[in-house]
């Protein structure tokens, strides 16, 4: 059994639950004194506003946002109180939509996607459509929650779904802090049940991929370092084998921001991620070739966009609306929570992007 | 001027040296990078190393900076500690050694 780390904004009735009132923190104070550059400002020194849209290639679907699990840092928000779920009707939007688009990944996201209770049908369905890299973001304890998930590896296994699981740390106390009491020695259990499918294992086609964000206020390290440190630590201890690690940095939004605010961070967060800002990573920044589909079927530039409510400006600003050209060369909606994706080696659900 | 010697706030104007001295701060920033780059220690034990240091020179700055440090290579807290004792048991070490020299000089002149 975890036990739940916190409550969701929403359910403790958290001012931070309005999106509105993220964004204000976000421009004022220290960005509104003109003691740090906006966003903006900053991507305008190398002739990089506005960013442009350019061809779609990864679909992102939040199926909801209900999840078994409270992460400190979670920037969904995600939680059991969550009852925000995408409806088979909207998913079958999608579907039509993944028909035609020459995107090359779709990755289901969450909460715990898992939970949703058209999960598997959806799936199921996609996968008949032949998409060439399909990811489940899967936070692992749900694969231990409850009896009826404990198939989800050979459920995975069938429909040849790459898993991509969070994993702060490679110890207990690292991992129990962030995520949850219990939720070391579940994710260890679950990976070694992935592996015994065969994932993550060499040479392996079923791709098992970790997650890793810090578990405070501070930047990711090396990614190529720390994924040696992972694999070397996680085979030793537990004999656990992953293909790659992915270092992604927390945007200070939601929960990661009320954190960020209550431990009196958030300006010495603000100003590290200034201060790595890279003009190489913004190049790649994921907003550019994917597309973020909320529980509700609205569009985003990308799941933290999402979460803030910052739509797409597009004409198209719904699935059942999705046309290429309406949404190809658009104008990326930004703020200063983009700063995350752009310090340092830059940060994407794939990991550096620079 | 602010009433306190040390302010947290300062550790970002550390590049700011170069200002007042160019060349002799630049070539400091530049050896200061090298140093730090993986070699035949990883970058992580480096961290390790001037985190102890950090402590024995009793630098704030450098506490912070390599705390911090350490978090985003994966240091654990448990790291760290062990870290600080090598430094505290070198600092102590090099005070009791001196032990010696008092020993010697007693024996010398009372002995």
């Amino acid at each position: 059994m975890t036990k739940l780390k916190t409550q969701s904004l929403q359910k403790r009735d958290s001012h931070l639950a309005n999106s509105n009132k993220q964004l204000e923190i976000l421009s004022n104070g220290i960005f509104q004194s003109g003691e740090l550059p906006t966003f903006k400002s900053q991507i305008s020194k190398t002739d990089q506003f506005p960013l442009k849209a350019r061809k779609l290639e990864i679909l992102q679907i939040n199926v909801g946002y209900m999840c078994n699990q409270v992460c400190e840092h979670c920037h969904v928000d995600a939680g059991p109180d969550r009852k925000e779920i995408m409806t088979r009707e909207t998913m079958q939007q999608i579907l039509d939509v993944i028909k035609t688009t020459g995107a090359h990944t779709l990755d289901l996201t969450g909460g715990a996607p898992e939970m949703n209770p058209n999960f598997r049908w959806f799936v199921e369905e996609a996968s008949k459509i032949g998409i060439k890299d399909f990811i489940v973001r899967s936070n692992l304890t749900i694969i231990r929650a409850n009896k009826k998930y404990y198939d989800l590896p050979d459920f995975f296994k069938k429909h040849n779904i790459h898993v991509v699981s969070s994993m702060p740390h490679w110890t207990r106390g690292k991992t129990d802090k962030q995520r949850g009491e219990g939720v070391f020695d579940m994710s260890i259990k679950a990976l070694q049940e992935l592996n015994d499918r065969g994932y993550g294992m060499p040479d392996s086609n079923l791709k098992l991929d970790l997650v890793y964000n810090p578990s405070g206020a501070f930047l990711p390290g090396d990614q190529m370092a720390m994924e040696k440190d992972f694999k070397k630590a996680l085979i030793e201890d537990f004999g656990i084998q992953f293909h790659n690690l992915f270092a992604i940095t927390n945007l200070p939004i939601s929960r990661f921001l009320d954190y960020l605010i209550a431990s009196e961070n958030y300006e010495d967060y603000m100003y590290a991620l200034v201060e790595a800002y890279n003009p190489e990573a913004v190049k790649n920044v994921m907003c550019t070739n994917t597309l973020s589909v909320s529980w509700d079927g609205y569009l985003f530039d990308c799941d933290f966009n999402q979460m803030l409510e910052l739509p797409v400006n597009s004409k198209a600003k719904h699935i059942s609306e999705y046309k290429e050209e309406l949404l190809e060369g658009r104008n990326i909606v930004i703020s200063q929570h983009c700063y995350g994706c752009t310090a340092g080696a830059g940060s994407s659900c794939q990991g550096v992007v620079a | 001027m602010s009433k306190t010697y040390y302010d947290p706030a300062d550790l970002r104007k550390f590049g700011k040296i170069t200002e007042w001295s160019e060349a002799l701060g630049s070539k400091f920033f530049e050896y200061y990078g090298k140093v730090f780059e993986e070699g035949a220690l990883t970058a992580r034990e480096k961290s390790l190393i001037a985190l102890a240091v950090a402590h024995t020179e009793q630098c704030p700055y450098c506490i912070d900076a390599y705390t911090k440090d350490g978090l985003q290579r994966g240091v654990t807290k448990e790291e760290m500690m062990e870290a600080i004792h090598v430094g505290a048991a070198i600092k102590s070490g090099a005070t009791l050694v001196h032990g010696v020299q008092m020993m010697n000089k007693v024996n010398k002149l009372d002995g």
